[in-house]
C-alpha cells in the first residue's frame, strides 16, 4: 500500500487530498473548492468569523488546546496599531509530523487559513514560521505563496475586496524552542530564540511589540473548513468540549505508522489496533505516548480511552499535538526516556536555571543508568529534578522534559531497576 | 504617605505584614519595604528584568504557580509569601541546580565573602550536593579591559549582557550556545577593550564569574573596610566606596545615587586609585630656619606661621590651589587670601575627552579630571596651565605672599617661589619647588579626611575618611582655620561641619545647605551661578 495510507474509519477533512499531487498547485486547489472560504470570509465581518470559530469549538492543535475563537477575541477590536498573525509551522516535537504533511500536500489550505485568520484578527500581515529543517515543505509553501500572490489571493488588494493581506514565509534555524510562541516572536524579530516572560501576552505585545496571535498550522487549516461549512457543521464530530476531527501522526511499533484523521473522542485502542494495524506479529504494545514526547507516557492498560483533550487528561496524560508514539515489548524504555530528555537538554534555551541545569543533569543520570551504573537514589534524584523544574520556568520546556521522566519512573520503575545491577554483571571486577 | 502626595497606591500583605505601595510596584520591591529581601540574581534595579534566574519565585494567594517577584506587579489585595514552604523549596531547588556545575572554588575566588551564591546557599541552600557525574567545564576567558571571565562560576543571570546592551549600549557581550552549554562570551577579539564602562559588569555580577584583573587575588572581601566617598578622578563626582585593607585603598566601587551616577562609574576613575596610596608623604610640619628645615609639632609651628603672616606688610599675594581640595579647604584658602589683601588665585587641572554613558546620560567621564573643579571656580580661583595640569605658574611669579595648597608643584621650576617673602606650602609631597617654602605643612588627601566636593552640576556631596593620615598631616581647612583665627581672632573651625558652615560667607548658596543634611548622596546647590555642564 502506497503512502499515505488510508483507512475506512478515518474522517478526512483536512487530509482529504493527502497523496493527491494536483492539490498542491493553485489550479488543482481551486478545482477542489479552494479559496472559496477566503472569498466568503471577506464578505463577513472579522467579528462574525471569530464567532463562527467560537461556535465550532475548535481548539488549538499545537498542543495546548486553547479555544481558537477565544484566543482571537483577545486581540484589540479596533486596531490602532499593526496586528500580526503568526502561523506556527515550527513542528519539531519528537513524534510530530502532521503539519509537515499538511504543508506538503495542501499548502494552499494553509495559506487560505492564514489569510482568513489574519483578516479575522484585523491583521494585514501573517508570518508563517516554518521549521528550518523542513526544506521540501518550505519550498512547496514558498511556491504556493507566490502563486497566491500572483492570483490576487494575497497582496495589497485581496480578490478586489480592498483588503490588504500579506503572507511571509520565515525559516527557522533549527531550534526546537522557537516553536514556543514567544521565542518564535523573538526569532522573527531577529533576536535570540528565547521565550519571553508573560505578561505581556502576545495579544497585547507580540511580534515587534504589536498585538499578535499565534496559531498552529492544523488550526488554521481547520478554520478554512469552518468558514466554508459553518461552526455547527464542525461540531458534528467529536465530543462536547473537543470538537471536530484531528490529525494523529503515529510512529513506533505499529504495522502502519502514518498520519490519520479521526474525529475527536475516537477510541484509542481501536485507533492503534485497527487503524494503525496494531503491533507487529508476536509482540505487544507496552507503552504509548499519545501527544508527542512532552506528554506523560501511558501504559497499555489505559488504552481504552477517547482521543480527546479531556479523556487523555483523565488518564494522566495529554492529547498534545496528537503525536502518537507506540512502544512494544521490545522497546528499551530507559533508552527512549534518555533520548527524549537528552533532546530537551539539547534544546533548552538556557535562560531559566531549573531547565538549563535540570535537563542536563537528568541526562547525565539517565545516561549512567542506561550504562548500568544507576542506583535507587538516582531515581529519587530524577524525580526531584523533574518536580523542581516543572512549572517553575518561563516556558513549559522543563515540564516537557519532566513528563517522560516522571511517567516512566511511575509506570516502568522495574525497567530502571533491572539496569542497576548491569554494571556488576558485565564488569564484576570494577566494583571489587 | 504616598496617598497624601497624590500617588495612586495599592495594598498588599507580605509575610503577614500590611504594605501600601505605589501602583506598579514590583513584588520584590514591596517585600523590601518590609525588610523581606527576596533572593535574586537576574534582577537589577538599573537593568531590564528578564525573570530568568527563577530564584525570586514567591507564593501569591490565588495563583496556582509561584510567581517571579522581580516582574510581577503588586495588585490590590495580594497576599504574598516570600518565606512559605513552597517558596523556600523552590529556592533551595534553584540553588541546588546552580551548584550542579559550579566548581565550589570559594577558597580561591575573589567574590568569596560578597558572593550572592555563597550567601544564598549558606542561608537556605542544600547542605549536600547530589551530583554523581562529571561537571561541565567552561574555563577562564580574558574578556579584555579589566574583566576576567570564570565561566564555571557563572549563574547565567545575563546582567552583564544586559548592561552592555542597555546601559553601555555597546553590545560586546552575548550568550552563545544554549541549554547548559550556554556561556557568556565576547564577539570579537578585543572583547570589552576600549569601552570605559566595562568594569561595571564586574560590580553587577552576583557571583565570581566576572572579576577585576586589577583586584585579582589582592584582598579578601571580608578584610576590606568600606567607606562612602566620592570618586576624585573627574568632576562628575560618582558616589563610591573606598575599599581599604591595611590602610591601603584596594579598589573603588560605585555606590548608587540616582542623582549623580545611578549604579555605575567609569573604568578611568575606578582604576586610578594608586595615587591615593602614594608613599613618601610629608609627615610633619617643616619650618625653614636658615637653609634647612626643622620638623616641629603643630603647636610650635602654627604660632610661627601666624607671626610670619602678620609680619608681612606687602599686599602682593598669590595662591595656587588644587581642584582635589574640598569645598572647606578652598573656602579657607579664599578667606586667607582675602585676609592678606588678595592677589591672583589659580588652580590647574588635567583634562581629557568626555565620554557619556549612553544608557544613563547624566553620567559621563567629564573633561576635567578632578573632583572639585566646580568648587574651585565657585570660590574664585582661576584656571591656568595646560591640559596636563602643568604650566601657568607664572601667574603667581611676582607674589610676595605665596600660598600653595594641594598642588604638588611637580613641574614647577626649581626656583619657583624663591622670590616670595613668605611662601607657605601645604601638600603631600616635597618636590624641589616646594623646598623653597618657608613653611611646609603636611596635608591630608580627600581619602584621609571628611569634607565635601561640588560636582559639575553643582551637587554638593560628602565624603568620609577611609585612611589614617601619615604622621601629623591635617586637612587644609584646619591648618588655615587656625591661621585665620590667629590673624583676626575668629574661632577656628573644629569640625568639618564648622568649616562647611563658614562657606556661606564667600558663597551665599552654601549658606542654604546644612552639612548634616547632605547625607550620603548630597544635595544640589540651589541658586548657584549657572555653570555650563561639562565645563
Amino acid at each position: 500500500m502506497a503512502y499515505p495510507y488510508q483507512h475506512p474509519s478515518e474522517v478526512r477533512v483536512l487530509s482529504e487530498y493527502f497523496g493527491d499531487p494536483e492539490a498542491r498547485t493553485l489550479k488543482g486547489w481551486e478545482a477542489r473548492g479552494g479559496y472559496k472560504a477566503l472569498r466568503k470570509a471577506l464578505g463577513m465581518s472579522p467579528a462574525d468569523i471569530v464567532n463562527e470559530v467560537k461556535t465550532s469549538g475548535l481548539r488549538g492543535r499545537g498542543g495546548a488546546g486553547f479555544p481558537t475563537g477565544v484566543k482571537w477575541s483577545f486581540m484589540p477590536k479596533e486596531p490602532t496599531r499593526q496586528h500580526y498573525l503568526v502561523c506556527n509551522a515550527d513542528e519539531s516535537e519528537p513524534g510530530t509530523f502532521k503539519d509537515r504533511e499538511l504543508i506538503r500536500w495542501t499548502p494552499h489550505q494553509l495559506i487560505e487559513g492564514c489569510l482568513i485568520g489574519a483578516y479575522a484578527i484585523r491583521a494585514t500581515h501573517c508570518y508563517i514560521y516554518i521549521r528550518g529543517e523542513f526544506f521540501e515543505p518550505a519550498q512547496i509553501l514558498a511556491k504556493a505563496i507566490e502563486e497566491a500572490y500572483a492570483a490576487g489571493y494575497a497582496g495589497k488588494d485581496v480578490m478586489g475586496s480592498g483588503q490588504e493581506l500579506h503572507v511571509t514565509l520565515h525559516l527557522g534555524a533549527g531550534a526546537y524552542i522557537c516553536g514556543e510562541e514567544t521565542a518564535m516572536m523573538n526569532s522573527i524579530e531577529g533576536r535570540r530564540g528565547e521565550p519571553r516572560v508573560k505578561p505581556p501576552f502576545p495579544a497585547v505585545a507580540g511580534v515587534f511589540g504589536k498585538p499578535t496571535t499565534i496559531n498552529n498550522v492544523e488550526t488554521l487549516c481547520s478554520v478554512t473548513h469552518i468558514v466554508n461549512n459553518g461552526g455547527e457543521w464542525y461540531r458534528q464530530w467529536g465530543t462536547e468540549k473537543s470538537t471536530g476531527t484531528k490529525l494523529f501522526c503515529v510512529s513506533g511499533h505499529v504495522r502502519r505508522p502514518g498520519n490519520y484523521e479521526v474525529p475527536m473522542g475516537f477510541n484509542f485502542r481501536e485507533f492503534i489496533h485497527d487503524i494503525c494495524g496494531g503491533p507487529h506479529e508476536g509482540r505487544e504494545v507496552r507503552a504509548v505516548i499519545p501527544g508527542g514526547s512532552s506528554v506523560p507516557m501511558m501504559s497499555a492498560d489505559d488504552l481504552d480511552v477517547g482521543m480527546d483533550y479531556e479523556a487523555f487528561v483523565s488518564v494522566g496524560t495529554m492529547l498534545g499535538a496528537g503525536s502518537v508514539i507506540v512502544m512494544d515489548d521490545t522497546a528499551d524504555i530507559v533508552k527512549q526516556v534518555r533520548r527524549m530528555v537528552e533532546f530537551y537538554a539539547h534544546e533548552s534555551c538556557g535562560q531559566c536555571s531549573q531547565c538549563r541545569e535540570g535537563t542536563a543533569w537528568a541526562t547525565k543520570i539517565l545516561r549512567r543508568i542506561e550504562r548500568g551504573g544507576g542506583t535507587e537514589a538516582d531515581l529519587t534524584t530524577l524525580v526531584d529534578i523533574s518536580n523542581n523544574m516543572a512549572g517553575k520556568t518561563i516556558c513549559v520546556l522543563s515540564d516537557a522534559a519532566a513528563a517522560p521522566i516522571l511517567s516512566s519512573i511511575g509506570k516502568f520503575r522495574g525497567d530502571y531497576q533491572a539496569r542497576f545491577q548491569l554494571e556488576e554483571k558485565l564488569m564484576p571486577a570494577r566494583r571489587a | 504617605m504616598a496617598e497624601e502626595q497624590g500617588i495612586e497606591t495599592v495594598h498588599c500583605t507580605v509575610n503577614g505584614m500590611a504594605v501600601e505601595v505605589p501602583k506598579g510596584t514590583r513584588m520584590i520591591d514591596a517585600a523590601a519595604h518590609v525588610g523581606s529581601d527576596v533572593p535574586h540574581y537576574c534582577y537589577h534595579p538599573g537593568l531590564s528584568a528578564p525573570a530568568q534566574c527563577r530564584l525570586c519565585l514567591v507564593e501569591v494567594e490565588g495563583s496556582p504557580k509561584l510567581l517571579p517577584a522581580c516582574v510581577t506587579v503588586v495588585q490590590e489585595g495580594n497576599v504574598i509569601r516570600t518565606e512559605s514552604e513552597a517558596a523556600l523549596e523552590a529556592r533551595k531547588a534553584v540553588l541546588e541546580f546552580l551548584l550542579v556545575n559550579h566548581p565550589l572554588d570559594c577558597p580561591v575566588c575573589d567574590q568569596s565573602g560578597e558572593c550572592k551564591l555563597q550567601d544564598y546557599v549558606s542561608a537556605e541552600g542544600p547542605a549536600m550536593g547530589r551530583l554523581a557525574d562529571a561537571k561541565r567545564i567552561v574555563g577562564v576567558d580574558d574578556f579584555g579591559g579589566d574583566v576576567l571571565f570564570n565561566g564555571d562560576r557563572c549563574v547565567m543571570c545575563t546582567r552583564c549582557v544586559r548592561f552592555m546592551r542597555e546601559v553601555a549600549q555597546d553590545e560586546r557581550l552575548g550568550v552563545v550556545q544554549r541549554g547548559s552549554r550556554a556561556v557568556i562570551d565576547t564577539f570579537f577579539d578585543d572583547g570589552l577593550d576600549g569601552n570605559i564602562w566595562a568594569d561595571n559588569v564586574v560590580d553587577i555580577c552576583p557571583v565570581g564569574a566576572l572579576v577585576s584583573k586589577d583586584f585579582l587575588h589582592r584582598a579578601r572581601a571580608w578584610d576590606l573596610d568600606r567607606t562612602p566617598s566620592i570618586c576624585p578622578n573627574c568632576s562628575q563626582g560618582c558616589n563610591i566606596t573606598l575599599q581599604v585593607r591595611d590602610n591601603e585603598v584596594m579598589r573603588l566601587k560605585p555606590r548608587p545615587n540616582d542623582a549623580v551616577n545611578g549604579h555605575w562609574m567609569c573604568d578611568v576613575g575606578r582604576l586610578d586609585y594608586q595615587w591615593i596610596n602614594r608613599k613618601g608623604r610629608i609627615e610633619a610640619p617643616l619650618v625653614r630656619e636658615g637653609d634647612r628645615f626643622v620638623p616641629m609639632s603643630w603647636s610650635d609651628t602654627l604660632p610661627r606661621l601666624v607671626d610670619a603672616v602678620r609680619a608681612l606688610s606687602s599686599q602682593r599675594g598669590g595662591a595656587v590651589v588644587s581642584p582635589f581640595l574640598s569645598n572647606e579647604d578652598l573656602g579657607a584658602a579664599r578667606r586667607v587670601m582675602e585676609a592678606v589683601g588678595g592677589g591672583r588665585s589659580v588652580y590647574r587641572v588635567e583634562t581629557g575627552e568626555s565620554v557619556v554613558l549612553p544608557g544613563f546620560p547624566q553620567l559621563a567621564l567629564r573633561e576635567d579630571r578632578a573632583a572639585n573643579v566646580r568648587g574651585s571656580q565657585l570660590f574664585g580661583f582661576e584656571r591656568v596651565g595646560d591640559g596636563c595640569a602643568t604650566g601657568g605658574l607664572e601667574a603667581v611669579d611676582n607674589a610676595e605672599f605665596l600660598l600653595v595648597a594641594g598642588d604638588d608643584l611637580e613641574d614647577a621650576p626649581a626656583d619657583f617661589g624663591s622670590g616670595a617673602r613668605l611662601f607657605i606650602y601645604i601638600g603631600q609631597l616635597l618636590n624641589p619647588a616646594a623646598r623653597n617654602a618657608h613653611f611646609v605643612l603636611p596635608a591630608t588627601t580627600f581619602a584621609e579626611m571628611e569634607g565635601t566636593f561640588t560636582n559639575v552640576n553643582d551637587h554638593v556631596q560628602r565624603f568620609w575618611p577611609a585612611l589614617r593620615p601619615p604622621g601629623m598631616a591635617r586637612p587644609v581647612w584646619q591648618i588655615l582655620g587656625v591661621l585665620l583665627s590667629g590673624l583676626n581672632g575668629s574661632p577656628a573651625p573644629a569640625r568639618p561641619a564648622d568649616a562647611f558652615a563658614l562657606l556661606g560667607a564667600a558663597r551665599p548658596e552654601f549658606g542654604q545647605l546644612r552639612f548634616e543634611d547632605l547625607g550620603a548622596t548630597g544635595n544640589p546647590l540651589s541658586g548657584a551661578a549657572t555653570a555650563p555642564a561639562g565645563s
